[in-house]
């Protein structure tokens, strides 16, 4: 059995300082490589990151979650084109899930996304969770921060099909469009806490479905009960929508846009930064501590001999560990 | 999974593990992809992120979901006969677009005589169909770790 094989020419690497301003200038290899470079954690990517981030601001990021198989990707696909169709230049960032043994993944929302968009105005990266949970990735942020200095808007965030209670997205985008399929489920469902409370936008997908009319009324009678969120002053949209017969599509894009509005009019965007901004600095303080005790230092296999042994717990082991600066309660 | 070879530049060390990134795809009138799915599952189940591209594919589609998705190696399974012009075809559009260093794997049914011809117009490696998966998956691995950090 023959495999040929050519030896190919090495590589010669670009450091990140260098990218920076091809990424501000919008060159696509430059924010692909950026992303690459978040998503493996180098150190010497971490400053050019920090630059690009304070280039952001300007980009209008949208969430788009729901349960797997539901149409996100249809959904989205339909959405490049109408947007690159305004003259906008979009970016998705797809986020599916890696497997917990190998660490591989199977990323497979590309197929059904910009089969005819120009990649020059619709930019698609796709993103495996690495162990990170609540429906995104660690780098998903990073990456929309490349995308949003590169000029990008609107950045359309797909997360992993989620159940019930991954709600990280709504920590991570500025509207939130939660995607339900007709039929799952009875109207108790609608009600429950967690994905379904997170919604700006509630659309349901598979409009040419029987079923449609009936989920939309049951979401519409859960928004009727009364919302306790903190979302002042607008009103949860419901909108029923096909992908495959292009029906409701140009409500969304018009409801999107609508609460992008709300957002700057009413002076909310301001604390939804800031929760986005408290979101992702807790996020990073938990990545760096656990760094610290994840590589197995000697103190750390001790207590864990202790705590496996019942000669210590786990809570009185984790304050051994981080010590009393940083294990004393605020006052 | 930590592949850091000896020569890689100052700054690329990192915790976090690294992984492969590989665009499985199908180029031009080639409507079987169940060899394109096994494949990718047995990377996948190799600790690789696979990006399948769907059928179909054109050569200048398939070099710009590359570019975007920024992946190490493209693998293409191709059980058309066209393998010669649409190879040929990818290879120069990755070289005019500045993604020479996306190595490409050539698989499905591609005869001996025409290794030599593929090999000449820029595919990497030719992975014979009777391959195990353990060749498949060494054959990707070691390239990756001969070309270094992107």
């Amino acid at each position: 059995m023959l495999t040929g094989k050519r030896q190919s020419a090495p590589v010669q690497y670009r450091p990140s300082a260098e990218l920076v301003p091809q990424v501000l200038g919008g060159s696509t290899s430059a924010v692909a490589r950026m992303i690459t470079r978040a998503e493996a954690e180098y150190d010497e990517a971490a400053p050019a990151l920090s630059d690009l981030y304070r280039h952001g601001g300007r980009a209008h990021i949208v969430g788009i979650t729901g349960v797997p198989g539901g149409g996100k990707s249809t959904l989205i696909s339909a959405l490049i084109r109408d947007y690159v169709a305004a003259g906008h230049k979009v970016a998705v960032v797809a986020v599916d899930p890696s497997s917990p043994y190998s660490g591989g993944a199977i990323l497979g929302d590309r197929i059904r996304m910009g089969q005819a968009a120009d990649p020059s105005r619709a930019f698609i990266r796709s993103m495996a969770t690495r162990g990170h949970l609540g429906g995104l990735s660690r780098a998903t942020f990073q990456a929309v921060d490349v995308l949003d200095a590169a000029g990008y808007s609107p950045i359309l965030i797909e997360t992993v099909g989620v159940g019930q209670d991954e709600v990280e997205i709504v920590t991570a985008a500025h509207t939130v469009v939660v995607l339900s399929p007709p039929g799952l489920g009875d109207d108790i469902q609608a009600i429950k806490a967690g994905v379904m409370e997170i919604a700006d936008i509630h659309a349901i997908s598979k409009a040419d479905r029987p079923e449609a009319a009936a989920t939309a009324a049951a979401i519409k009678a859960m928004i009727a009960l009364g919302s306790d969120a903190p979302r002042s002053g607008w009103q949860t949209q419901v909108l029923t929508l096909s992908a495959t017969t292009d029906k409701g599509i140009a409500a969304l894009v018009e409801a999107i846009d609508a609460h992008r509005v709300h957002l700057q009019a009413s002076g909310e965007l301001a604390p939804r930064e800031e929760a986005i901004a408290r979101t992702r600095v807790l996020s990073n303080i938990n990545h760096l501590i656990r760094r610290r005790f994840d590589d197995g230092t000697q103190a750390m296999s001790a207590q864990l001999q202790a705590v496996a042994g019942r000669a210590s717990d786990p809570l009185t082991a984790a304050m051994r560990l981080l010590g009393p600066e940083n294990t004393e309660h605020r006052t | 999974m930590t592949t850091q070879n000896n020569s890689a530049p100052a700054g690329t060390t990192s915790s976090a593990p690294q992984r492969i990134r590989v665009l499985v795809a199908k180029l031009g009138l080639d409507g079987h992809d169940r060899g394109a799915k096994v494949v990718a599952r047995i990377l996948r189940d190799a600790g690789m992120e696979v990006i399948y591209s769907g059928l179909y594919k054109t050569p200048a589609q398939v070099v710009d979901a590359a570019i975007q998705e920024d992946v190490d190696v493209i693998g293409v399974s191709l059980l058309s006969g066209s393998h010669g012009p649409l190879f040929g075809a990818l290879c120069q559009q990755l070289r005019d677009k500045g993604a020479g260093h996306v190595l490409v794997v050539a698989g499905g049914v591609i005869p001996e005589q025409d290794y030599a011809g593929l090999l000449e117009s820029g595919v990497n490696a030719i992975v014979p169909q009777e391959a195990r998966s353990e060749l498949i998956v060494t054959t990707i691995r070691d390239m990756v770790a001969a070309r270094g950090p992107i």
